[in-house]
């Protein structure tokens, strides 16, 4: 017999005659959008030590400007597909993943701009599907800082608002703050080997 | 009460100490070590507070409770459906599925897999099941070195030590230790540590940070766990802090994840149950900084799943002790474990240390040895465990149980005693004994079969007018 087989046959003899259960299911699942949505993950996202602005559509390019000037960004990384019009029209260089960058290529880079595919607003996550304007996932995680801008209609209340929006065939990333460690003395310190500064945009609908 | 074994249970093994010294006698050495007393008392205490605060939070905590319990259990029941369910989906998103009895096998089948990329070198993100398995000695044992890429794993690494809290395996380390340990032994592995490093936390993350980076940029093969599988989709998901795992599952061209069995989900909408669950029972926070989901070959990565027994289905044939296999890992239950707070995790000679592993590791590696057997003993039976555990694992009851299967009167005798939980006046003592008592009312006077082999030694104290957690809570554990 094969190890699967096994395996399978030890389970199967172990589960025998064991009763089934039902799934309860009264948790909140998902839930409408409302208007506190943006406050609520403007705060959630700050608790994790991360700068939140919020502003309409038509802020987005000189708000994008400011904070990489802030920062001195030089070298930025923007995925394909992130839109033009949140970008500001100079102050930086620009870099392409196409072709696709090097590991070490993506190291040297300042920054990278990205949009996401779903944020959740009770927990302070922005989730990335390595669609348009995000990229593959080294791209977000190399260089030291990663700014992204989130639409309010991507804002969901909930995780299982979240969970029912995401595809799973695709490769996600949940990112909640910015990397963080409590491995000494429990001390949090931000930043080991993620990106040690996140900033996030909410453009409202208006 | 006896178990299904189908094969061979006698080759379950677990990396953990010799087995040679019972858990008092750990726990004696460790409750005179002042450094993990106070770290442990620390890091517990604000662990505590934090996960209170986030699930108090949540008006549905029960809940989520009751759901991530029926869905283990229904996954549990179904697990032979579900595991080939996994498997067809991992193989159609283009990954391979290898199946492992026991520790033996599966580090044969990874040892093999690196051997196929010509690689000496692995990038390892934290995993309890490959720390089970002793994959690093494995590896070493034929030229290949692994390099663990955890903060903590990097500093017990570093120091040549074992693990002592599933979630901050280095809390016996004080910063300083940590420093030192970066200075000394950082060169031997790679880039050495900065000169004039202090012990400011932020600096130490620094240094590991440049460390781990140029091995991140050139590594091929990775090896990491999960904290999920979904049968559903094939989707594997990792729960991390540091990004380490993000590098590790993201850079090289290999992937190479060991998961056990029972780590399955049926669908993905499963997740929104444990996405809330395990961040905020763990680490107290509404969310981990980092969550990873992959399904099959990602962005151009090969990628293997090694599926992991090891003496889990042996597990599962057990009546009782089977919900153990619902853990999600969490360590709540460590962080609120008098034992724990005072032993620390190295007395329970385990991977899987404090109140889970008194439960998991007799279980997974049977009572063969002088430890295993005293394990069930290093408890109170308070109950906070039980309260804690996000997926309501009823650990007292079956410390109770596996009491009765295997009495060791030296670990009865002692093992409250050593395990620090003599406190140093009588009252105390006598309070501490009572604290069973609000488990014990539920059972009658003396326990039908093999479980007399517990309550025949011990009185069953009177209902206390003050439950333990009202003490626990009143006192600080008994320091006030
Ligand atoms: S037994 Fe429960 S509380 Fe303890 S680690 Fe497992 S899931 Fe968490």
């Amino acid at each position: 017999m094969s190890a699967r087989d096994v395996i399978l046959a030890r389970v199967r003899a172990a589960v025998e005659g064991v009763p089934d259960v039902e799934i309860p299911r009264s948790y909140r699942g998902p839930e409408p959008a409302t208007d506190g949505l943006v406050d609520l993950l403007a705060d959630r996202v700050r608790d994790y030590k991360a700068v939140v602005h919020v502003v309409e559509e038509a802020g987005v390019a000189a708000l994008v400007a400011d904070s990489l000037a802030a920062r001195g960004v030089r070298r930025l990384v923007v995925p394909e597909g992130f839109p033009e019009t949140w970008l500001p029209s100079g102050g930086f260089e620009r870099i392409g993943d196409e072709p696709r960058l090097s590991a070490a290529d993506l190291d040297t880079a300042d920054g990278i701009l990205t949009t996401c595919a779903v944020a959740v607003a009770e927990t302070g996550t922005i989730v990335l599907d390595a669609g348009e304007g995000q990229g593959r996932r080294a791209l977000t995680l190399l260089p030291d800082y990663h700014l992204c801008v989130v639409r309010q209609d991507q804002i969901e209340s909930g995780v299982p608002g979240a969970v029912a929006r995401l595809d799973p065939a695709r490769p996600l990333t949940w990112i909640s703050g910015p990397s963080a460690t409590s491995d000494i003395e429990l001390n949090r310190v931000e930043g080991v080997h993620g990106p040690r500064t996140l900033e996030v945009v909410v453009v409202t609908s208006g | 009460m006896s178990r299904t074994f189908l094969g061979m249970p006698g080759t379950v093994s677990m990396m953990g100490y010799s087995g040679k010294e019972t858990f008092p006698e750990n726990a004696a050495k460790a409750v005179r070590n002042s450094q993990l007393r106070f770290n442990l008392r620390k890091a517990t205490g604000t662990i505590r507070g934090r996960r209170a605060s986030v699930v108090g939070e949540l008006p549905d905590w029960p809940d989520l409770r009751q759901a991530g319990k029926a869905i283990k259990d229904h996954t549990l029941r179904n697990l032979d459906t579900y595991l080939v369910r996994l498997e067809e989906a991992v193989t159609k998103a283009g990954g391979h599925v290898h199946w492992a009895r026991d520790a033996a096998e599966a580090n044969r089948i990874v040892t093999d897999l690196v051997k196929a990329t010509g690689e000496t070198q692995v990038v390892k993100v934290k995993s309890m099941a490959t720390q089970e398995i002793g994959l690093n000695e494995a590896l070493h044992a034929e030229g290949i070195t692994a390099y663990e890429t955890d903060l903590a794993e990097l500093i017990v690494q570093l120091g040549d030590d074992w693990p002592s809290h599933i979630l901050v395996p280095a809390i016996h380390r004080n910063r300083s230790e940590i420093r030192e340990i970066f200075v000394r032994h950082m060169s031997e592995w790679g880039r050495p540590a900065p000169e004039r490093l202090t012990d400011e936390p932020a600096a130490l993350a620094e240094a590991a940070r440049l460390h781990l980076r140029e091995r991140f940029l050139a590594t091929k093969v990775a090896i990491s766990g999960a904290n999920f599988m979904v049968a559903e989709t094939g989707t594997l998901v990792v729960l991390e802090s540091e990004g380490n795992g993000r590098m590790c599952l993201t850079l090289p061209e290999t992937l190479i994840s060991v998961v056990g069995i029972e780590k399955l989900v049926p669908t993905w909408r499963d997740l929104e149950v444990f996405l809330q669950l395990l961040p905020r029972s763990s680490t107290g926070e509404r969310m981990n900084p980092y969550t990873s989901m992959w399904t099959g070959a990602t962005e151009g990565q090969e990628f293997h799943l090694v599926l992991l027994d090891n003496g889990r289905t042996g597990v599962l044939a057990d009546d009782l002790g089977r919900q153990a296999l619902r853990c999600i890992r969490c360590s709540a239950c460590l962080n609120v474990c008098p034992v724990y707070e005072r032993s620390g995790g190295h007395a329970y000679g385990s991977v899987y240390p404090g109140p889970i592993g008194a439960i998991l590791t007799p279980q997974l590696r049977g009572m063969g040895s002088e430890l295993d057997r005293s394990l069930p003993y290093a408890s109170s039976l308070c109950g906070a465990c039980y309260e804690v555990c996000p997926v309501a694992i009823d650990i007292p009851s079956v410390l109770i149980e596996l009491r009765g299967r295997s009495r060791h009167p030296v670990a009865e005798r002692a093992g409250m005693a050593a395990a620090g939980w003599v406190f140093k006046r009588q009252g105390r003592l006598a309070r501490a004994q009572r604290m069973g008592g609000r488990m014990r009312r539920l059972v009658p006077k003396r326990l039908p079969g093999p479980l007399g082999g517990w309550t025949d030694t011990r009185d069953l104290p009177a209902i206390p007018k003050e439950s333990f957690r009202d003490w626990w809570n009143r006192t600080d554990g008994g320091a006030r």
